[in-house]
Parts: structure tokens; sequence; C-alpha cells
């Protein structure tokens, strides 16, 4: 269950998050929806503490998020894996060790710093690229690969985390219409059988709808909608998009990205 | 739809990871070893290189502790008389500091002209190897033949050594500090030439395609795409090339080149041992002002430039 209250983070002048509070029990898949700058990513970025909140508080299962440091900061952040728009993979190293990166927080870091991993993390780490159909890129260097493996490629990492939720922020943004639905399939199937909480900020409604258990819709770094995806009317779509009517039809069908047979 | 067939057909069958770990564990065990096999000929040739070159510079451990002590004798020599009672006394009082730095002001003066020097050769320098930079960068060069003669350009102006210069300098200029910034200028054009085409050629090259798009030339893709990403670089290794600069502008005056090195050339020389001491004294601490100050400048660069 992760708890937020009240969190907001102020930027200079502009407020990015605004008064959020929210509660995710545990298992969900939610899908965060809003313009480009409604706060999404900021929200995200607090929960894994890549920013820190002016004011609010995060919880997870009763323990205070927004009061941790050090080492108890990393291990929580090894506990809530993120996955990036632009992949943020290390691409001069090859994939293995890319997907081994995400062991760290769990081993002694001297061995890391000299590259010596143990056999059995480096067979985990082959299956788990395995589960996600990327055996045969291990040795390659990861700068190498396309957009839907790369993406691929850092959520072998997240799960190497053996975290108990993910954040990911904008996911299949950069990725084409195919790509993207072999990425959220994955993100769903590791939902469902992992049963890990799954936090996704989407740019597009149909993914959300078609993906998500719950939906989050913010504005102004404000939430304005959060329920089922059946409960989001098009007005409220139009709300969260700040469009009118005959826009936002066109929006639903130009922002795409369902392949249709 | 295949992926997601595949995943789903992976995930039923018992232990569908095995046969993957099994194929990339003996690809990698090969790989590693193939590195392995590298790093041990490789590190044979390096070790066998060191002990050759020792051999060939005479650099041998007798030699060595024979030498030190000597070392020991002259720092000896150049230490000054200094008596408590009369440490602040007049200039004329022996065993006084005004006694041992008796020729402050004329040595501030050269000093003051040494920095000069480096100043003049370093803005001299970032001029030449900016102009440089660009055409020598593998990444930008519009053609072959161009990098190629900006590269090999650099490298002439790199390789011959500063003295080397600073000995033409002065039969053509005539002995003084001209002949030093010159000579200090050309091997700064050298050096930043290629460390400022190394900065352009780690850019970024995604604003070079959109300014290319867009229709601009390739002094526009320069000066719009690939110039504001190298500025920061650029700045901070001029600055670090005045710290060095300043090194070598002290040392160019013994060739006749101008500055503080004229005259310690000339003290060390004639043996006069307290002056050469009060001399180095002056320059350690004037270029260890002129490196903290321009450390913490380029800091400060830094610092913005990463944000």
């Amino acid at each position: 269950m992760l708890e937020i209250r009240n969190l907001t983070r102020r930027f200079a002048a502009v407020t990015a998050v605004e008064d959020v509070s929210l509660s995710i029990p545990a298992g969900q898949l939610v899908g965060v929806i809003g313009r480009s700058g409604a706060g999404k990513s900021t929200l995200l970025r607090m929960i894994n503490r890549l920013v820190d909140p002016s004011s609010g508080s995060i919880a997870f299962e009763g323990r205070d998020i927004t009061a941790l440091a050090g080492a108890a900061l990393r291990r929580w952040r090894a506990d809530c894996a993120m996955i990036f728009q632009q992949f943020n993979l290390v691409g001069r190293l090859d994939v293995l060790t890319n997907v081994l990166v995400g062991r760290l927080n769990r081993r002694a870091s001297l061995s890391s710093l000299l590259g010596r991993f143990t056999e059995a993390e480096r067979a985990l780490a082959i299956r788990t690229l395995d589960r996600l159909d990327l055996a045969d890129t291990a040795l390659q260097r990861a700068e190498t690969l396309s957009g839907g493996q790369q993406q691929r490629v850092a959520i072998a990492r997240a799960l190497m985390q053996s975290p108990r939720l993910i954040l990911a922020d904008e996911p299949i943004a950069s990725l084409d219409p195919r790509n993207a639905k072999v990425v959220m399939d994955a993100l769903r199937r590791i939902n469902r059988e992992d049963g890990l909480t799954v936090l996704c900020n989407l740019h597009t409604l149909d993914t959300a709808r078609e993906y998500c258990d719950r939906i989050i819709g913010m504005q102004a770094g404000r939430v304005v909608f959060d329920g089922p995806p059946a409960a989001l009317s098009g007005e409220m779509a139009r709300t969260i998009y700040g469009v009118g009517e005959a826009e936002q039809a066109a929006l639903e069908s130009v922002t795409s990205t369902a392949l249709r047979a | 739809m295949s992926n997601a067939a595949a995943i789903a057909a992976a995930s039923v069958a018992a232990d569908p990871g095995a046969a993957a770990v099994a194929r990339i564990e003996a690809l990698r065990a090969q790989a590693a070893q193939a590195r392995r096999k590298a790093t041990l000929g490789y590190g044979a040739l390096l070790l066998l290189c060191i002990i050759v070159a020792a051999w060939i510079n005479e650099v041998h451990p007798r030699a060595l502790a024979a030498g030190i002590p000597r070392i020991g004798e002259y720092f000896a020599l150049t230490v000054p008389k200094l008596e408590w009672a009369q440490l602040f006394a007049g200039p004329r009082t022996e065993g006084s500091l005004a006694f041992w730095f008796y020729r402050a002001d004329e040595w501030g003066w050269l000093l003051l002209q040494t920095a000069n020097m480096a100043a003049m050769a370093t803005l001299a320098g970032t001029l030449g190897g900016f102009c440089l930079a660009f055409p020598a960068a593998s990444n930008l060069a519009p053609r072959r033949w161009i990098y190629v003669a900006a590269r090999r350009m650099a490298e002439l102006c790199r390789t011959v050594p500063e003295i080397v210069y600073a000995l033409i300098f002065v039969w053509a200029f005539g002995v003084g500090p001209l002949a030093g910034i010159l000579a200090i200028a050309i091997h700064s054009v050298g050096a930043l030439g290629k460390l400022f085409a190394e900065v352009v050629e780690n850019a970024d090259m995604r604003p070079v395609e959109g300014v290319t798009a867009a229709g601009g030339n390739w002094f526009e893709t320069v000066r719009f795409a690939v110039l504001p990403q190298v500025a920061p670089n650029f700045l901070s290794y001029a600055i670090l090339r005045f710290e060095i600069n300043v090194r070598g502008a002290s040392v160019i005056g013994f060739v006749g080149g101008g500055g503080i090195g004229q005259e310690l050339y000339h003290v060390i020389a004639f043996n006069y041992y307290e002056e050469v001491s009060a001399i180095v004294a002056m320059i350690i601490l004037c270029v260890a002002t002129i490196d903290l100050v321009s450390e913490h400048l380029r800091h400060r660069l830094i610092g913005t430039a990463r944000i």
C-alpha cells in the first residue's frame, strides 16, 4: 500500500505538483494521464526520491519514505524500480551488465566496482532477459539495440531489483506502436504474474484505457480524476487535456497507439 | 504479437531459461578467455617496454641511490641564512627576510611580465586553437583533406618544444618577451586545437542534424548547434592552459625569451645560491596563486555548464 498525503513540489515560481493525496493498494496497475507539464513525471520522481517533495508525505506500508536518507534511501530506490522514457541504459556497456546494474543495491560495493558478478546473478539476469525474449542480445552493447529492445532491457534491469513497485515514466512515448504494445504487454504481465504494483505515466488515453485498472488524471499539478477506466467520460478527458469536444474526438484517434487489424 | 506469444510460451515451459543461461554463459566464457589472453599478452609487452626504456635511459637503482643525496646538498646550499633577531630588519642587515629578497621589486616586475606573457600567449593560443578545432574534428570537418591538414597543423604546432620555437624567435626578433610569447602561443595553438577538437568530437550530433535540416550552412551549424555545447569546456581548457603557460613562461627566459627565466638562469649559472631560492620561492607563490584562482574559476564554469 502506497499512501501519498498532501504532496506538493514547487520549482522556483512553478508548482509542479500541488496537494496530491492518493492511496494505491498493492498489485494495482495504475495509469497517470495528463498534458505535458501536468506534473506526472514530478509525481513519479518524488516517489523514487529523485526529486524531493516541498511538503507532504509518502508512506509505503506504513514507512515514511520522505524521511529516508543514505543507505535506507538507496534501499528504497531498489525497492521501487524506475523505467524512463529515454530508457537511461548505459549505451557503452553490454546488455547483461546493464541488467546486472539492477542488482547493485543487494551486493557488496567493492566486488561490483571490479565488475565481478556471481554465476547465480548472471544466470538470473539471463533468465530475466529470456523472459523478455532478449537473451541473445546479452553480450551486445546496449546502444546497438532498437528502442523497443532497449526499453525491455530497462524492464529487465528493473526486475533484477526485485522491486515492490514499478514506476514507469512515459515508457512507450519514444516507441512505435508495435514496440509500445510489446512493452505495455510486458508491464501488464509483470503486474499479473509477479503481483507487482505498477505506476505508469502515459500520454495516450487509449493505452491507459486498455491496460490500467485505475486511471489518475492530472491537470496543472492537481489530481482531477481518480477512478476505473470505465468512469472516465469524454467530458472528463476534455478537462484533463484542456481541449474542446471536436478536438477531443480528433485527439483520441490521432494520438492512438493501438494497432487495429 | 510474436514477441508477446514468445514470452507467454516461455513462461509456460518448465525451465525455459536454462537453455538460454547455458548458451550465453558459454559465449561469455569464450569472450572472457579471449580478453584474458589479450590482457596477458599486452601486459607482458608493456613490461618489456618499461624494462627496455629504463635500460636505455640509464635508470638504475644504484645511480638513483647515489644521486638523491646530492639533490639535498644543492637545496642545503640555497637555504638562506636567516636570524630570528634580524628577521624583519632592513635589506642591509644580513639574516633578514629583506636581505634575502633584496631585489624583490625587480623580480616582482619580471614575474608580472611572465604572467603577462602567459596571458598574451594563452589568448592567442585559444583563438588559434578555436579556429583549428572545428575543421580538425572528424565529425564536423567538411572535407577529408581539410581535416587532415588541420590535424597535421595542430601537430606541427604542438610537437616542436616551446624552447626550440623560442630559440628561433629570439634569433629573428631579438632577446625579449615577444619571442617568448610567440613560442608559447604557437605551442598553445597546437595543444588547445587538439583538445578543443576532441571536445567537439564528443558533442551531441542531434542538434547539428536539426540545424542542417533547417538549411543552415557549415558556419551556422558550428555557431548554433556545436558552440553552445562546447563553449564551457573550451573555456575550462583555456584556463588550464593559462596555468600551464605561466610555468612555461617562467623557463622560456633561459633562452632569452623574456620574463623571470632570464634572471633565474643568470643566478643559477653564477651560483648565487640564496638568490636561486628567493626567485624559486616567488615563482612558486605566483604560480600557486594563479592555479588556485583559475581552478576556482574553472570549477564554477563546469558547475554552471552541467545544469
